[in-house]
Parts: structure tokens; sequence; C-alpha cells
């Protein structure tokens, strides 16, 4: 009883970190419900997904596969995931808060009259999760009514599960109907990076404002990220410039991460950035404004001009390792 | 083509938030509101959408209250300032979650008929991003969240629209009607101009009481409960250092992080 179903998104044949989070996330609601964590991959050619993810400690995974599903549509992927949930008698269903998983998590939670646990980042054994609201600025509890429930877990909020364990493997095939599926994929361009994934990473810069243009973040920065094997991010005020592709965005309406080190320069710290990194272990912020409010929750604070201490950093790192 | 636009009163984003001693909600005193700045984007592509497309109409909808602390109202007019046609509210003083809010929004799609709805793809308050999806599940529609470009066919029978996921942009493609959820860099809203702001005062705001949708088989029963609302904990600010190489140094020795 209390079975849970971790939808576990994959990329390029591969599980990303987020889903690593599914897993653990769906482990810890199993425990706390009383039931058993199986997961579910879609799509096609997913052999060798669903063997990691059984490997992963999912009791059953579900191997759904459907040329319909060969790219994630909302449509689709709802109306498998309801036929799996009602034949398998699953009471939760999780899945990361990705731009996938938002995007799926409501749309199925209405389809089953379930309630929906958006972007939680703490799952009690009462019924009740926990999220943030108003960009931070407070913490929800919320009761999540009946036996049957949906939650969207914040990836910064669980560790990544490891592998301990071996599932099998279930192949099921669903029923989806020709006339209600309308979405049509047509293309997916992909922001191609050498770096780290922002949600992954164990270093994230960040830039704002303060860099001025496209080509600083370029020149003045990059060097820095790449010296400290960082992924890069960067404010919303940035991407609206155009200095940056919108995937780098942190924050309230962006990427939410916690590195173990967050290095903010030239950006000021609103709420709505910070709700999207105030979580990471060690926070710096460089900023000639000593005012900024980023300064408000640095660990350690540099007032400087950016493009004299960015440089300067990236030699005395480069140093340190040598 | 018809194009409702949903708009929600949040409070300004640049308010600072504050949480009421008994966690029931948070304080509103002095609170600045405004329309939710997501919708105020879906409100401005609605708008766009119209004056490409001959003949068009864009209605506003909201579910919220009509009086003081509440008044939805406000919100509207500005949106009707903007260049909205017509508004509807359903009026509740009940803070409704994301599924109610998808059922009464498509009680109104039932009498209303639009070819597409654009709403935000979440509220700044709640922050549920929930409510566009929920909809598109309950009318069995199309959906296509966090756009940042949406275009219609020439015959307006199918719209093309670029998402931002987290790996770059998608496009999908899909017959109307449809939902579509803006995300920020979808366009930059207009402000609403005075010649608007007079318009807006002779344009229809109809307002309907929630009970006359329950009558027509509405549910409101939520399947969340508030349990309590609290501030977050609170991070210690740290020093600041003095030099680029005090800097480093002390994140190599004492943060052991590089
Ligand atoms: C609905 C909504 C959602 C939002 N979502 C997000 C979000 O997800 N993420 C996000 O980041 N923002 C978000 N924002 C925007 C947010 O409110 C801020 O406007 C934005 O974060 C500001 O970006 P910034 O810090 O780069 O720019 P600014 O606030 O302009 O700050 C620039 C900083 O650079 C410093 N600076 C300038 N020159 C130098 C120099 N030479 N050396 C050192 N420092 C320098 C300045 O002192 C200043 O502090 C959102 C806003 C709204 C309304
Ligand atoms: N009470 C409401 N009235 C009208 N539209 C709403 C309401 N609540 C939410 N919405 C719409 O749904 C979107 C997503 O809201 P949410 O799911 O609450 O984050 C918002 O941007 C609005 O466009």
């Amino acid at each position: 009883m209390g079975d849970v179903l971790v939808f576990a998104e994959h990329q390029h044949g591969k599980f990303p970190k987020t889903t690593l989070v599914a897993f653990a996330a769906g482990k810890d609601a199993a425990t706390k419900y009383g039931g058993a964590c199986h997961a579910v991959v879609l799509g096609t050619g997913t052999d060798a997904l669903a063997n990691e993810a059984a490997a992963y400690g999912m009791q059953t995974v579900f191997q759904v596969e459907n040329p319909k599903l060969e790219h994630y549509l909302a449509d689709a992927y709802t109306a498998a995931l309801a036929e799996l949930v009602k034949a398998k008698g699953i009471e939760t269903v999780i899945a990361t808060a990705t731009a996938m998983g938002k995007d799926l998590t409501p749309r199925l939670a209405a389809r089953l009259n379930a309630p929906l646990g958006a972007d939680i980042s703490e799952i009690n054994a009462d019924g009740t999760v926990m999220r943030a609201m108003y960009a931070g600025n407070v913490f929800a509890t919320l009761k999540l009514a009946g036996t049957t429930r949906v939650i969207s877990v914040r990836a910064t909020a669980f560790e990544a599960a490891t592998k301990d364990g071996a599932g099998k493997i279930e192949k099921v095939s669903v029923t989806l109907a020709e006339g209600a599926l309308t979405m049509q994929f047509v293309g997916l361009e992909e922001m191609k990076s050498d770096r780290p994934v922002l949600t992954e990473a164990r270093i994230v810069v960040s830039g704002g404002r303060g860099l001025k243009n496209g080509e600083n973040f370029k020149t003045v920065l990059e060097p820095l990220v790449d010296e400290l094997g960082a992924a890069m991010g960067a404010s919303r005020a940035a991407v609206d410039a155009g200095f940056v592709p919108n995937d780098l965005q942190v924050g309230q309406t962006g990427k939410v991460v916690a590195p173990e080190l967050y290095i903010a320069v030239g950006l000021s710290g609103a709420i709505q950035h910070l709700a999207g990194m105030k979580d990471s272990k060690v926070i710096v912020a460089i900023n000639k404004d000593a005012e900024a409010p980023i300064f408000q929750v640095a660990d350690y604070g540099l007032v400087a001009d950016l493009f004299k201490a960015v440089p300067e950093m990236k030699e005395a790192v480069h140093k340190l390792k040598s | 083509m018809k194009i409702l636009a949903t708009v929600k009163r949040v409070p300004d984003p640049e308010t600072s938030i504050k949480v009421k001693p008994d966690g029931s909600g948070i304080v509103t005193d002095n609170v600045k509101w405004v329309i939710n700045p997501f919708d105020e984007i879906a409100i401005e592509e609605a708008l766009r959408i119209k004056e490409k497309v001959a003949g068009s109409e864009v209605v506003l909808v909201s579910i919220g209250g009509n009086a003081a602390p509440n008044d939805v109202k406000e919100q509207l007019r500005t949106g009707l300032a903007m260049g909205a046609d017509g508004a509807i509210l359903v009026v509740t003083d009940a803070a409704l979650e994301p599924l109610v809010v998808a059922r009464a929004l498509a009680k109104l799609v039932e009498t209303e008929k639009p070819d597409l709805v654009v709403m935000g793809k979440q509220a700044i308050d709640d922050d549920s991003n929930a409510a566009g999806q929920m909809l598109a599940e309950l009318l069995g529609w199309p959906q296509a969240t966090f756009a940042s470009k949406v275009e219609l066919s020439g015959d307006q029978k199918s719209a093309t629209v670029i998402r931002e996921v987290d790996g770059g942009l998608e496009t999908l493609r899909f017959p109307l009607p449809g939902i579509v959820t803006a995300d920020l860099r979808l366009n930059e809203p207009r402000y609403a101009s005075l010649p608007g702001i007079m318009k807006a005062r002779k344009k229809e705001l109809k307002e309907i009481p929630i009970g006359d949708l329950e009558k027509a088989g509405l549910d409101v029963s939520g399947r969340t409960q508030l349990v309590k609302m609290e501030p977050p904990p609170k991070r210690q600010a740290g020093k600041l250092v003095e030099s680029v190489d005090q800097l480093v140094e002390l994140l190599h020795t004492e943060a052991k992080v590089i």
C-alpha cells in the first residue's frame, strides 16, 4: 500500500542529476508512506535506462515504449501516466520540478483529480508537504487530501540517489487514444556548452547586469568560470538584456541551484534571484555597491569593481592550483 | 479570434512579504497590489494577436474579490485600459488553489468559447505554476507552457509556440483551441495610456458570483489545505573581505570549497 511512482525524466539516453533526485525523493516518500518505490521510463529505445533505474533501487521499473512517447508531450505523457497509475494502484507520483516536471505534474494531477504538491522541499509522513511561496519569502505547509497525490520536488531539496538495489523491469503498454492527442513536437534548439550543467555543478559563477554586455561575460567572467571548472549562471536582467541565453537564469522563475560554492558577480541580489540560490552552501558576492542586498546572504563579500576583481580572482585561483 | 487572458491580483514583486504571527497568511497592510507580472505579459500577447487578426476580441477573466482589500476590479480596469475589450470577474473571497481556479476557468470557457486562453506561467504569490496546465487537462486541450514566442497559422487554426525549457528552446505545434502560458521573455507589456484609461471606464466588467458557477456544476472543494505559513530560515550574513587574495585564501582554507 502507499506505493510511489517516480517519473524518470531522461535526456539523450541518460538520467540527469535531477532525475536521481526524484529517485531519492521517491524512496523517501515510500518510506514515510509505507509503500514500495517504483519508477516509470517513457519513450522509445529505453532498455538501458530501465536497467539503470532498477539499479537505483526502484522496486519495479515500468517501461512504457510507444512511438507517440518519443518526445515529451504533455498530453501523451499525461495519458500514459494516468493509465499506469490506475492500473498499478499507485498512490503517489513524484517528479522533479524541472521544466518538464512543472509542465507535466499539474496536468496529471488534474487528470487524476488529485492534490498537487508543486516544487516541494519536504515530504512528511502525516501527508503534509512543505513548499516555498512568494519568491521564497514564505514557507508553507500543505496537507494533501486523499490517498492519490502528485508531487514535484525541488531539485536542491534532496540528495541524488545512489545505486543500491536491483529492481525488476516490467514492460507495460498503454492505449494512447488517437484523437485525444493533438500536440506535436517540432524541434528543440539546445544550448550546447562544454561546461558543467547549471543544476549539477559543484561551483556556479553567476553574472548580472553589472557585466554590462555579452562580450564581458565572455572575456571577463568566463575565464574565472573555467578556471574553477564551474557552471555559469545569470540574473534575469542579464538574460533579458540578451547577454546570455535564457537557460542560464537563476531565480524564482528560472533555475534553482544549491552548489557548494555560488559566486555572484555584479548582480544586486533581488529577492527573485535569491529564491534560486539562497540554499547554496557558500555564497560569495562581488559588487561595487556595499549596500547591494546580495551581501546580506553572502558568506564572503568583496566590495570591488568586478572588472578588476574578477581577472585578479582568476589569477589567484590559478596560482592556488599550481 | 476570441482570446481569454487570465488575471490574478498579487502583491507587487517589490513588496517585502511578512507572514502573520499566527501563520494563517501574509500581512496585507501596506501591500501594493498589481496584476501578476506574468499575466501582464499574457494580456500583452493577447492584444498583439488581436492587433494582427482582424475582428479579434480579448476578454480578461479573473477569480477573486470585488471589494477591498481584495478588489480585483482595479487590476481588471488596468487590463482594460491596456486595450482588452471586456472583463469577467468570478467573485469569491476564498483563496482558491490552482485546481479550483482551473475548474472555474473551464466553466467560463464553456460559455465564452474562446479560440485561445493566454495565462501567466505562474502566479508570483503561490508560485504554483499549475493553473494553465490544469485548465488544459480539464478541457482536453493542448498546452504550451513557458512560451517565449507564439505564432498563429494564417488561417488561425493552429499555433506554433517556442517554449523556454531546461536545455534551451523547444518548438511545439497544435490545433486551436489551446492554452498558452507566458514566460518572461514573450514580450514587453505596454503601459495603459491616458485615452486607454478613459475608454476602459466604458468597457464592460461583468461580475459573476461564484455561486452561479456552482449551480452550473462547479466544484469549489480543494484537494490541498494550508496548514501554516512561516518565514524562511534566515541565512547568516557573513563577512566582508579586503582583497581578492584574502577571498581566495578563505575559500581555500576556511570554507574549503576551492
Ligand atoms: C515576476 C518576476 C520574476 C523575476 N524572476 C527573476 C529570476 O528568476 N531571476 C532573477 O535573477 N531575477 C528575476 N527577476 C528580476 C529581479 O527582480 C531583478 O530585477 C534582477 O535580478 C536584477 O538583475 P541584476 O542583479 O543583474 O541587475 P541590477 O539589479 O541592475 O544589479 C546590477 C548590480 O551590479 C553592480 N555593478 C554594476 N557595475 C559593477 C561593477 N563594475 N563591478 C561590480 N559590481 C557592479 C551594481 O552595484 C548592482 O548591484 C524577476 C522579477 C520579476 C518581477
Ligand atoms: N484567481 C485567479 N484568477 C485568474 N487567473 C488566475 C488565478 N489564479 C491563477 N491564475 C492564472 O494562472 C496562472 C498560474 O497560476 P498558479 O498556478 O497559481 O501559479 C497565473 O499566472 C494566472 O494567469
